[in-house]
């Protein structure tokens, strides 16, 4: 039987009926525009300060602190770090940033068109499991840095950064830190005021929220020129009429990411490593980062002798979707960069396949996933130039 | 940039629903061993090519009949995406029932168009045209173990862009008779670089002996080698050249010239003179800046009578958008 499966969930996720409930009357019934001072404005206070609460509550920010609602995170990480050249760097005061080989491209694209205006950046490589540790932030801190900015958790592998720690050199050495919080928002507990960073980044549409909809955590009495000047939403740190279906959906999503956390720990991980446990047991199978330190829903699997697009390929044959960063599948034909930072050996660097899980993934399909999987690699392998291929005997 | 490029789509959408039944069902896909070349009464041949670190390794097999050259049967394997399992298929498919020396003249084009649904659409995105040159090289690889030569003697010109096929002397002959200034000209007058864009400039996907930026800076220093010679030849056999085309030292000489053999003497026979300071290119216009000398200088008719009869001297025997500023 043909089911339909979603397990590219590290990419967008399904929105929450839940979160969608909670828009709809803020699409045709309340649509004021909330600085109006008419009533049809001021009936959208209630919820989107609802919204608000539930954002402060789930990423344990303070009063004091600003949480600005802005359009996606690729917003939220240009506006950073444009802006901390703008008022750190360009006044000659810093020169330099540091951030990691794997950052998201909303990041790396930003730091080199920085380096193209003559800021110095830093890009830290990551160890074998996948992370940047803090010591070694610490050694590339000088005197002239205006910036880290570390992933809390990497997109292809999960990986979870010890940002604690980064956050304890920044705070020591006495200079900014901001995280790209995308994919740890809803997977694992984000504590914005404990973790001690500057800045964060998130955006709704990973947790079963809307999509056109992000945020930026801004510690309180951290400033940061305004990227978008206007009329004076959000406190005149970033104008544009606010979203407010999208607002009202991001907190509710946000709320249910949190409520779910403890799910999302236990169940989805359960499902996650019965899949990565069933297709390591496949010959020549590896999957990249210790599994403790990974978020609960993700896995990035390679598997010799089978390259990755080929792979999805067969997967999307049987309805399941997946994703591959390595070679063919995108434009520059170039083989997966995380694949090659971790050291995998470079036979495997176009062999990468992205599985991610969530809290609507179910036992049924997970069972369905394995089977197609294994089905697939039995396929390829057989086809495969670079992988000697014992056929299966009969009744073997 | 266009309204149909703004959202972007996926590659997948187009794949011909050839090369979509070759990926999930290819025909020739295998290995041929000694005991079917004995079969058979052929020769086994394997040959691999590409390597899995790269993304792309394809093996042929191919059993010949040492008498007629004649391919008997063809199978092959592939480390690659879905594409580069259709283009290997296909090419087997090409192959079958040709003599080797036929064999070698199917080129990754070949192998292309026998995916298309339509004539006209091309049965793969530019990215995936790399897939089938590997079943072309691959081809070659073969012919070269049957023959016992080297694979470079199967190709008669150098290939700089291997997916559109598009020769050095090609991409020369086009720069120099359309006057092209960038690769992008280049690729649109040739469709070289349109496809995997490794042929452009060094760091792509795979490293060539030839990129276009090499190509195109070369041929341009060519050109204006050709060019300055061409004038030289032309003024030593006494041939006028028109004064826009001349270099920029050409163009001093002509203008000093002009000015010694019609206004000079004029000027001299009034106790002044005059010298160039300076010619510059300004669009359109040739800015020639000068200073009046002795009694030149300061008179009235300096800034007038005079320095109207320069220009239009100039702009009569030279050319008409000669500008005289005098400083």
């Amino acid at each position: 039987m043909m089911m339909k499966v979603y397990l590219d969930n590290n990419a967008t996720t399904m929105v929450d009926p839940e979160v969608k409930a909670a828009m709809d009357p803020y699409v045709c019934e309340i649509y004021g525009n909330p600085n109006s001072l008419h009533d049809f404005g001021t009936a959208t206070h209630p919820a989107l300060r609802k919204a608000m609460d539930q954002m402060y509550e789930a990423l344990g920010a303070r009063d004091e602190d600003d949480i600005v609602v802005t359009s996606c995170a690729t917003e939220s990480n240009n506006w950073v770090l444009k802006s901390v050249w703008l008022d750190l760097i360009q006044n000659g005061e810093k020169d330099h940033i540091i951030t990691t080989e794997v950052e998201h491209p909303s990041v790396t694209a930003v730091c080199r068109w920085l380096e193209s205006r003559g800021v110095r950046v830093t890009y830290l490589p990551v160890n074998a499991d996948g992370i940047v540790e803090a010591h070694t932030v610490r050694d590339f801190i000088t005197d002239k840095t205006a910036l880290v900015s570390v992933m809390w958790a990497n997109n292809e592998t999960g990986a979870v950064f010890p940002i604690e720690q980064i956050a304890e050199v920044c705070k020591e050495k006495g200079v900014l830190l901001h995280t790209d919080g995308v994919q740890a928002v809803g997977k694992i507990a984000v504590n914005v005021t404990k973790a001690g960073v500057d800045f964060m980044s998130f955006s709704a549409h990973k947790f079963h929220g809307p999509k056109g909809v992000g945020g930026l955590y801004i510690r309180g009495g951290r400033s940061l020129t305004s990227l978008l000047h206007g009329g004076e939403q959000m406190g005149g740190r970033r104008s544009g009429t606010l979203n407010v279906p999208g607002i009202v959906g991001m907190g509710k999503a946000m709320e249910l990411a949190n409520y779910y956390l403890r799910f999302e720990e236990q169940h989805v991980r359960r499902l996650r490593d019965k899949l990565e446990d069933a297709i390591l047991q496949i010959p020549d199978t590896y999957s990249v980062g210790p599994r403790d330190n990974r978020t609960p829903n993700t896995v990035l699997v390679s598997v010799r002798g089978v390259e990755g697009e080929a792979m999805l390929w067969d997967l999307n044959r049987a309805g399941i979707a997946a994703s591959t960063g390595s070679a063919c599948a995108s434009e520059d034909l170039e083989a997966n960069p995380i694949m090659i930072a971790v050291g995998a050996d470079n036979e495997l660097a176009h062999t990468a396949v992205r599985l991610s899980l969530s809290r609507f993934t179910t036992e049924a399909e997970i069972d369905y996933t394995i089977d197609v999987f294994k089905k697939a690699v039995e396929r390829l392998r057989a086809i495969s130039s670079t992988y000697a291929y014992t056929p299966k005997k009969e009744g073997a | 940039m266009a309204k149909s490029d703004l959202i972007g789509g996926s590659i997948w959408e187009e794949y011909s629903q050839k090369v979509q039944d070759l990926m999930n069902n290819p025909r020739n896909q295998g290995e041929l061993t000694e005991e079917d070349a004995k079969r058979l009464g052929g020769e086994l041949i394997v040959a691999d090519f590409g390597a899995e670190s790269c993304g792309d390794a394809v093996r042929l097999y191919w059993i010949v009949d040492p008498k007629t050259d004649k391919i008997l049967d063809a199978k092959f394997k592939s480390f690659g995406c879905g594409t580069a399992i259709a283009s290997s298929d296909t090419m087997v498919e090409l192959c079958k029932g040709k003599t080797v020396d036929e064999a070698v003249k199917i080129t990754n084009i070949d192998v292309e168009k026998a995916m298309r649904d339509e004539p006209d659409t091309p049965a793969v995105p530019p990215q995936k045209m790399h897939c089938s040159v590997m079943a072309y090289d691959v081809i070659k690889k073969a012919a070269s173990l049957y023959k016992g030569v080297d694979m470079e003697s199967f190709e008669e010109e150098i290939i700089v862009c291997e997916c559109a096929r598009v020769s050095l002397s090609t991409i020369k002959e086009v720069i120099k008779l359309n006057d092209l200034k960038t690769v992008e000209e280049i690729t649109d007058y040739t469709k070289a670089g349109a496809f995997c864009k490794s042929c452009i400039r060094p760091g792509g996907h795979e490293e060539r002996e030839y990129y276009l930026v090499d190509i195109l800076e070369q041929t341009r220093k060519e050109m204006e080698e050709e060019k300055l010679k061409e004038q030289a030849d032309k003024q030593a056999s006494g041939e006028e050249v028109p004064f826009k085309e001349m270099t920029m030292v050409q163009k001093i000489k002509a203008i000093d010239k002009v000015i010694d053999e019609n206004i000079r003497q004029y000027l001299i026979m009034d106790g002044g003179n005059m010298e160039i300071l300076d010619v510059k290119e300004n669009g359109e216009y040739t800015d020639v800046y000068i200073r009046y000398l002795g009694a030149c200088s300061g008179c009235a008719s300096s800034s007038t009578g005079t320095l109207y009869a320069i220009e239009s001297t100039l702009k009569q025997k030279l050319d008409p958008n000669i500008r005289v500023l005098p400083i």
